[in-house]
């Protein structure tokens, strides 16, 4: 029997699947059993209530999809009250996703959602969709620290900070994180990207940029989550474009911890589950007895007949 | 549990060319997951083959529990629709369903209206079938540009109720017309109920007269989806909500909602 468990920082998760943020709802209990996910991640909200962007939210792209959904929140008092206790119930620990539009904002945001049943919090400093012509504070290192240092300031809980792909210096980014005081990076974030109908000469999506998720992003996200695992020393989660265990596996080879899976629940509601089952083959047809033995073990070209 | 929302693999029975546009695809499910399918909801269909990444939303056209057939009602429109027209009797469809709500009838006896056009054509048919079961009488308004492009679409009245067939090419679909038949079928039957899908003025009209007669009334409304499951917020629309507006998902909190809320 494969032991599945892998740990992010203090928090000890039953395998290392979970849904990427704004991926997952409650109703994917009617499809399986939550108690089965490794951790449980909400959708993103903010501190008051956002409607989000105009539609259309989504076109479709040669295997994958373009997003512009704009964080629509029903604020972090309905979430509190009505989503917290919902998830309390459940075995995964539930991990809240904030984001705001300044440091400070951030911070207070932490502190408000720090409750009971709520095992670590993501911070979404990588949304490619807020204003600011697509930037996040993720793109670069100072703010990525400020945004942390805050946080951690704010919340004794766990800190995961997502970081946006869309970003030269993703490895100095992860290192700031680190510094700020985060207990793990998630790599990462949707790319930013645009999708135009030749016919109407607009963008196929309600705003000119979207973000773009699914199989095209994967060995792009892959390379980052790889450079990001080999620049901190906290957990790194990857997240892009998985969609089966073989995916799973490429990212904890390049030194990912867990997985996040978000665009294949859309195709396939039971993606998770199914990954999770094909983790366990995987590692019974390649003698691997801990799933945790497989972080980090990439054999780089460089490393070969050296 | 037992889950009740399920991804599975569906055998293609027929896929044929109903008229100039339209298509008619029946695939085979277990007689008890037919049974549950009520008329309104849809399935998420896979259209695997091709280059169409995200599954594809149908509202389902027939609802045939003693056979354990499902049938879409679909024109090829993109790489999606294209590929599911490619399929072939005995091939395999991967589906998940059925989603959404459905439509909701009068409890007592009534007047029952069907006002539909395009995708609405598929949408109202079982909903039309069902009203007839249970006892009421339904006035079939079809609106199409031609009206060949409503051969073969199934008989919505029934023996005892009213077909009226519009078109654009004869102008009978001009919205004044529509009305016209919608007051003529709805007056004196202070419990009518106007079942409306396919198009922005057919739901202004819709709205305009159930809101004279005062009476009640459905549309089913479409946006571009991508998980059907109420996850990814994509397909919202805007609804009328204690004097301001809210954002709804057509595919969790619909795709059937009251006339009354609707924004044309």
């Amino acid at each position: 029997v494969t032991d599945l468990s892998v740990r992010i920082g203090s928090l000890s998760l039953r395998n290392p699947v979970m849904p990427a943020s704004g991926t997952f709802a409650y109703q994917l209990d009617d499809v399986f059993e939550l108690d089965r996910l490794g951790a449980i991640v909400a959708k993103t909200i903010t501190s008051g209530v956002r409607a989000g962007n105009p539609t259309p939210r989504v076109a479709e792209t040669d295997a994958g999809m373009l997003n512009s959904i704009g964080i629509p929140s029903d604020g972090v008092a309905a979430f509190v009250q009505d989503t917290v206790p919902k998830y309390a119930r459940r075995a995964p620990p539930f991990v809240a996703s904030i984001s705001a539009d300044t440091p400070d904002d951030f911070a207070r945001l932490a502190a408000e959602v720090s409750v009971p049943g709520v095992a670590a919090i993501e911070a979404n400093i990588s949304c490619p969709n807020l204003e600011d012509d697509g930037r996040a504070f993720a793109m670069r290192p100072e703010p990525t620290r400020a945004v942390l240092s805050l946080m951690r300031r704010a919340t004794s809980l766990p800190i995961w900070a997502k970081l946006t792909p869309n970003t030269g210096e993703i490895a100095d980014v992860a290192r700031a994180a680190e510094d700020g005081g985060a207990d793990a990076v998630v790599v990462a974030n949707t790319l930013l990207a645009m999708s135009i109908d030749p016919r109407t000469r607009r963008s196929r999506l309600g705003k000119a940029m979207g973000g773009l998720s699914g199989p095209a992003v994967k060995p792009v996200i892959l390379r980052m989550a790889y450079q990001c695992a080999e620049a901190v020393t906290i957990p790194v989660i990857g997240c892009g474009g998985i969609m089966t265990a073989a995916d799973a596996v490429e990212f904890m080879l390049a030194g990912c911890s867990a997985v996040q899976v978000g665009t294949a629940t859309f195709i396939h509601p039971g993606a998770m589950i199914r990954i999770i089952e094909e983790l366990d083959t995987y590692c019974a047809e390649h003698a691997v007895a801990r799933v945790a033995d497989l972080i980090g073990e990439f054999v780089a070209p460089e490393m070969l007949g050296a | 549990m037992a889950p009740r929302v399920v991804e599975s693999i569906a055998a293609v029975l027929a896929n044929e060319a109903v008229n100039a546009e339209y298509r008619r695809l029946d695939i085979e499910l277990d007689r008890d997951v037919v049974a549950a399918v009520l008329p309104g909801q849809f399935f998420n269909l896979l259209c695997g083959g091709g280059p169409a990444f995200l599954r594809r939303p149908m509202s389902v056209y027939v609802i045939d529990a003693t056979a354990g057939i499902v049938s879409f009602l679909y024109r090829v429109v993109g790489s999606g629709t294209a590929a599911l027209a490619a399929l072939e009797p005995g091939g395999r469809l991967n589906i998940v369903g059925p989603l959404g709500r459905a439509f909701t009838l009068p409890h007592q006896p009534s007047t029952v209206v069907v006002l539909a056009r395009g995708t609405g054509l598929a949408t109202l048919a079982p909903l039309a079938a069902m009203a007839r079961t249970r006892g009421h009488r339904v006035t079939a308004i079809l609106s199409a540009r031609r009206i060949d492009l409503l051969d073969g679409i199934a008989e919505m009245g029934g023996h005892d109720g009213e077909v009226h067939a519009l078109s654009d090419e004869d102008g009978s679909s001009h919205v004044a017309n529509v009305e016209r038949l919608l007051r003529r079928t709805v007056v004196g039957s202070p419990g009518a109920a106007i079942y409306v899908c396919g198009s922005r003025r057919l739901l202004r009209a819709a709205q305009s007269i159930a809101s004279e007669f005062g009476i009640g009334g459905e549309v089913a409304l479409e946006q571009q989806m991508a998980c059907g499951l109420g996850m990814c917020f994509c397909c919202v629309r805007p609804f009328r909500h204690n004097e301001g507006m809210r954002n709804r998902r057509v595919c969790w909190e619909g795709p059937v909602f009251d006339i009354a809320e609707a924004v044309a």
